[in-house]
């Protein structure tokens, strides 16, 4: 099946799927769509050309920031609006990709990771400095249920909607290119830049285009989850944040759309699922335990999960699959670093 | 390829039909959160992370004081039940944590959300629900705009009438002193500059100068201050920052007089922070405003001592202790002049009313076109580890300075308000 | 001047702390090839358990000790727990498991000791000695002073002029020719931990008495600075850590003097970005071989 099909199908079956979920839970699966557009960007990096960001956050809110700014700006129907807003967004973001992936496609590992950390702190000053809005941010429009709709949906499977589809189109080109000849580059350089540089590539551009590839959707995810929230704030975009995406990204399986899937999901459904459980702690346990029993769980598990399968969900379910005799085709991703 | 998707199709068309009811919006008529004995309530607080130090303490103070409310009966003989939701203080989790209240606990109102830049992030939400937002737990000017957030009521003395407050008092004690300003670099600081302005008049601020509340330390600050000969330091800090300013000075062997706002001058708070044997020395003669009731001794704060040793686990009574529970008074009260069947919009009407009085020192001004609680503020001085109000009070409106005659509330019917 | 001097004073002292958390990031580095992430909640921990010594004795000189210990232990538990299960040159799983360290520990202190700050104070006097009417540095500048100095002067000792410091490197340089001659890799890894974590234990121990006070999140804030000082001086440099430490203290502490204090870590990024730009492996990065 090619990608664009595929990515129509499973597009579909997600909206569909929203019909299922009450408002909150449909509130939590635009979330996470937009997580996993900005896990699926930095999977793709880590995993293909091995270049550690730990500030996809912060690209994430240049795509939110572009898309408050761009679709508030306009002044018409909404879905003008929206694709004001997006466009924006993976300008935005975009073009701070390029900027980062210029710097980054000299360095190696940490320093590329201290550098990506650096500017994860630096936001909220820059969000003090430049106008952003400083701590309260800037709102980005509400987008309402459309009046055919307005019916038969809430608001928040709506944004729902709104959030899934723009995940999917972040997502597809970057699935294409990772297939293509693109792909095969980063490999490349991933697996031996001298080699690379012998056989005609040149590990500068590609490691820079790559970074630019995946900054791109994260921007749109940080426009997604803009439309869901409503809302672009520095503190929504912090250190936290920021590390919680690389745990989705690892967690998930380096390299793995579907991995990046999993991974979103976990991150954003797991963290409450646990304040849900420990809640159901015993109330004389002390006042202490409050948010942080769940905190300490979710770390455990952490701890946990990488120590036994360090692959990741992907590899495990790779795994699965090769020890049935039919083995299912996915692209195979399976450069581990 | 064809089969599956048009199986696809079928399935989903039939999963759209049947469940379309499971996501719809409406349906029954009942007012959410209130049932024949319960009203649920929710809140966003940070539980963890690093703001969890100087807040963490409210929602249970509040908690003990619904505890202490039940316990005697509740309101028209519904019981409160707070729903508390971490937010780390984070805008993020506080939207998440919002929904959640609202969509899946379907409280009745959200009451006493915490942070500016938190609760900015869930405010068109509520608005948009038409949730009731009472007593939003910050002095921004951000939750008085009746026009536009109709449901959306503030709590805190705003950072500007504090900031007036203080200049004045600084200004009558101490004509011609040379006035500085450290605020905290947001909304906060900007508020208490504005009010210093306000008063001396712009740009006669001898120094101003603000930190990040990531800041480890405020040497390179104190040090331009003290080079600029400041004598009234106005701070817009919180707890921490206060306490890390005037330890900070007294090691530099200056000791200018400290003029702080009500976030950031709880004094069993700041004595935690420089130690019991240093504060009384350090803080003598700090200048502080407030609102409510907490002077030592008085009839409100035995009553919150009591419900604290009994509902709180004896946790230490401090000024966020106070603040906690006259939050949750404010709300009984506006619950039991919200009738026997409390709508959402009977329980904005009781606060636009006009007739809750609170517990505060100074009348509540809530008003169908003023969502602000407190426009004056009573000045408190600390005097041998004592802090306690001095008498002089300060109403700011229009950008004037006032001052008026105190009116403390009486407390009655042992604090539980009724109708 | 009197402020510029006040200043640099007081960016001399922080920039000491800096470098020598970042001295312990570099040892790490040295000597196991990895980023400890949950090297500020560890240090973190041993201060509690400094705290804890020095309020149950009332000597601050046990309770050094202990915290030092405990770093010491914290960081060969971890070690020989955690980081040794995990594959072999594959950085991020390491990153994952110290991600989730930060949150057990963090979550866990706040359960046990409470969210709130504790003081602590210092041994010496924090009361700056006045040079022509000018604050420069106290006592206890001078103490943290002596105490980083003295610390890198050890570890400089031990990794260059020691067989065993030669056995430290060449484990982590070379782990497969080090162990056929003879070396006991595992060992060395431990022992890197150990002293890594025991290091920024004594930073942070040097840090709290002059912030707000101890809390579970006291030392983040360090280690992110920290990291970026080690990454500016580059990972594989001792001296490296030193300067970029120093020179980022003074940065930090005059931007926010001079501008603000929301410009500091704007200044920080800028100050690393031209470094890497010019050069990649940091101020003090070893030559690298030819690649092309």
């Amino acid at each position: 099946m090619s990608t664009p099909l595929r990515a129509l199908l499973l597009t579909v079956l997600a909206i569909g799927g929203t019909f299922g979920l009450d408002p909150f839970r449909n509130y939590q699966l635009a979330t996470a769509a937009a997580c996993f557009a900005a896990v699926a960007g930095l999977t793709v990096l880590v995993g293909l050309t091995g270049q550690l960001s730990l500030g996809h956050a912060v690209l994430m809110a240049a795509g939110g920031y572009g898309f408050a700014s761009a679709a508030s700006a306009v002044d018409g129907p909404w879905p003008v609006a929206l694709l004001a807003g997006l466009v924006a967004a993976a300008a935005a973001s975009g073009a701070l990709g390029l900027l980062l992936g210029a710097a980054a496609a000299r360095l190696r590992g940490p320093y590329l990771a201290g550098l990506t950390l650096a500017l994860v702190i630096a936001l909220p000053a820059a969000a003090n400095t430049l106008p952003l809005g400083g701590d309260q941010g800037v709102r980005a429009p509400f987008l309402p249920v459309p009046e055919p709709l307005a019916a038969l949906i809430a608001v928040e499977q709506w944004h729902a909607w709104l959030a899934i589809a723009t995940a999917a189109v972040a997502v597809t080109p970057l699935v294409m290119l990772r297939n293509g000849r693109a792909g095969l580059r980063m490999r490349a350089v991933l697996d031996d830049e001298t080699a690379s540089r012998l056989s005609g590539v040149d590990p500068g551009p590609v490691k820079a285009g790559a970074f630019a590839a995946s900054a791109v959707p994260a921007g749109l995810g940080g426009a997604a989850l803009a439309i869901a929230t409503q809302q672009v704030t520095p503190g929504g975009y912090g250190l936290g944040f920021s590390l919680l995406l690389v745990v989705a990204a690892v967690a998930g399986g380096l390299g793995s759309i579907g991995g990046a899937a999993i991974g979103a999901v976990l991150v954003t459904v797991l963290p409450w699922g646990l304040d849900e459980l420990a809640a159901l702690a015993p109330d004389g346990l002390g006042r202490r335990l409050d948010g942080n029993l769940a905190v300490l769980l979710f770390g455990a598990g952490l701890i946990a999960l990488t120590t036994a399968w360090p692959g990741g969900a992907a590899r495990l379910l790779d795994r699965l699959r090769a020890a049935r005799p039919l083995r299912l085709a996915t692209p195979s991703t399976t450069t581990e670093r | 390829m064809r089969t599956p998707t048009s199986k696809a199709a079928a399935a989903l068309a039939a999963a759209a039909l049947a469940l379309a009811a499971c996501s719809t919006p409406g349906g029954d008529e009942s007012v959410p959160g209130v049932t024949d004995d319960t009203v649920t309530i929710g809140t966003h607080q940070p539980l963890t992370g690093p703001a969890a130090a100087g807040y963490s303490t409210i929602s249970a103070a509040t908690a003990a004081y619904f505890a202490y409310v039940n316990a005697n009966g509740g309101i028209n003989g519904r019981e409160i039940e707070y729903l508390v939701k971490d937010d780390a203080y984070d805008p993020a989790a506080t939207q998440t944590a919002v929904r959640e209240l609202v969509t899946e606990e379907e409280v009745f109102a959200i009451v006493n959300g915490l942070g500016t830049p938190t609760h900015s992030a869930v405010l068109d939400y509520l608005d948009q629900q038409g949730v009731p937002d009472l007593f939003v737990s910050s002095g921004s000017l951000t939750w008085n705009q009746p026009d536009v957030y109709d449901n959306t009521f503030a709590f805190n003395a705003d950072y500007v009438t504090e900031g007036a407050a203080l200049a004045q008092y600084a200004v009558e004690q101490d004509p011609g002193a040379v006035v500085c300003v450290l605020g905290q670099d947001d909304d906060y600081g900007e508020g208490v500059i504005e009010g210093v302005e306000t008063v001396v008049g712009s740009n006669e601020i001898a120094e101003v100068q603000t930190y990040s509340v990531s800041s480890e330390d405020l040497t390179a600050q104190l040090g331009a201050m003290m080079a600029a000969g400041c004598e009234v330091n106005v701070l817009g800090t919180i707890n921490g920052f206060t306490a890390m300013a005037v330890g900070t000075a007294a090691q530099m062997e200056w000791f200018p007089r400290w003029y702080v706002s009500s976030s950031g001058a709880d004094y069993p708070t700041l004595a935690g922070y420089l130690g019991e044997d240093l504060a009384p020395v350090l803080l003598q003669g700090m200048v502080s405003v407030n609102y409510l009731p907490f002077s030592p001794g008085g009839e409100w704060v035995s009553l919150f001592e009591e419900i604290n040793a009994e509902y709180n686990d004896g946790a230490p009574f401090t000024g966020n202790t106070v603040f906690g529970m006259s939050v949750g008074y404010l709300f009984c009260e506006a619950l039991a002049a919200a009738g026997d069947d409390p709508t959402r919009e009977s329980l904005v009407a009781a606060v636009e009313s006009g007739d809750l009085v609170g517990n505060g020192i100074v009348p509540l001004s809530y008003s169908g076109d003023d969502h602000a609680a407190y426009r004056a503020v009573g000045v408190t001085v600390v005097n041998e580890g004592v802090q306690d109000y001095v008498g002089a009070t300060y109403e700011v409106s229009a950008g004037r300075v006032t001052a008026i005659e105190p009116s403390p509330v009486p407390l009655e019917n042992e604090g539980i308000p009724g109708e | 001047m009197d402020r510029f001097v006040f200043l640099a004073a007081a960016g001399l002292a922080r920039g000491a702390v800096l470098a020598l958390f970042a001295l312990s990031l570099v040892i790490v580095w040295r000597t196991a090839r990895a980023v400890n992430f949950a090297q500020a909640a560890m240090a973190a921990a041993a201060v509690y358990a400094a705290f804890a010594v020095t309020a149950a004795t009332g000597s601050y000189w046990a309770g050094l000790a202990t915290g030092l210990a405990a770093g010491a232990l914290l960081g060969a538990g971890a070690e020989r727990g955690l980081m040794r299960r995990l594959p072999a040159h594959a950085p991020l799983p390491g990153i994952i498991v110290a991600i989730g360290l930060v949150m057990v520990l963090q979550a866990g202190l706040a359960i046990a000791f409470g969210p709130e700050h504790r003081p602590m104070h210092p041994p010496f006097s924090q009361r700056p000695f006045l040079i022509g009417g000018v604050p420069v540095l106290s006592p206890y500048d001078l103490f943290t002073l002596a105490a980083a100095a003295a610390v890198m002067a050890a570890l400089a000792l031990l990794f260059n002029r020691t067989p065993l410091g030669l056995q430290l490197r060449a484990a982590a340089f070379a782990p497969e020719t080090a162990r056929l001659l003879g070396v006991r890799v595992p060992r060395m890894a431990t022992l890197g931990w150990a002293l890594s974590v025991a290091a920024a234990s004594l930073a942070a121990l040097l840090l709290v008495p002059t912030e707000l006070g101890l809390n579970p999140h006291a030392v983040d804030l360090l280690f992110v600075n920290a990291f970026a000082v080690a990454v500016i001086g580059g990972l594989d440099s001792p001296a490296g850590a030193l300067l970029a430490g120093i020179g980022t203290g003074l940065l930090v502490s005059l931007v926010t003097g001079y501008v603000s204090a929301s410009a500091a870590p704007l200044a920080v990024l800028a100050l690393m970005t031209l470094v890497l730009l010019v050069r990649p492996g940091g101020l003090l990065a070893p030559k690298e071989a030819r690649t092309a």
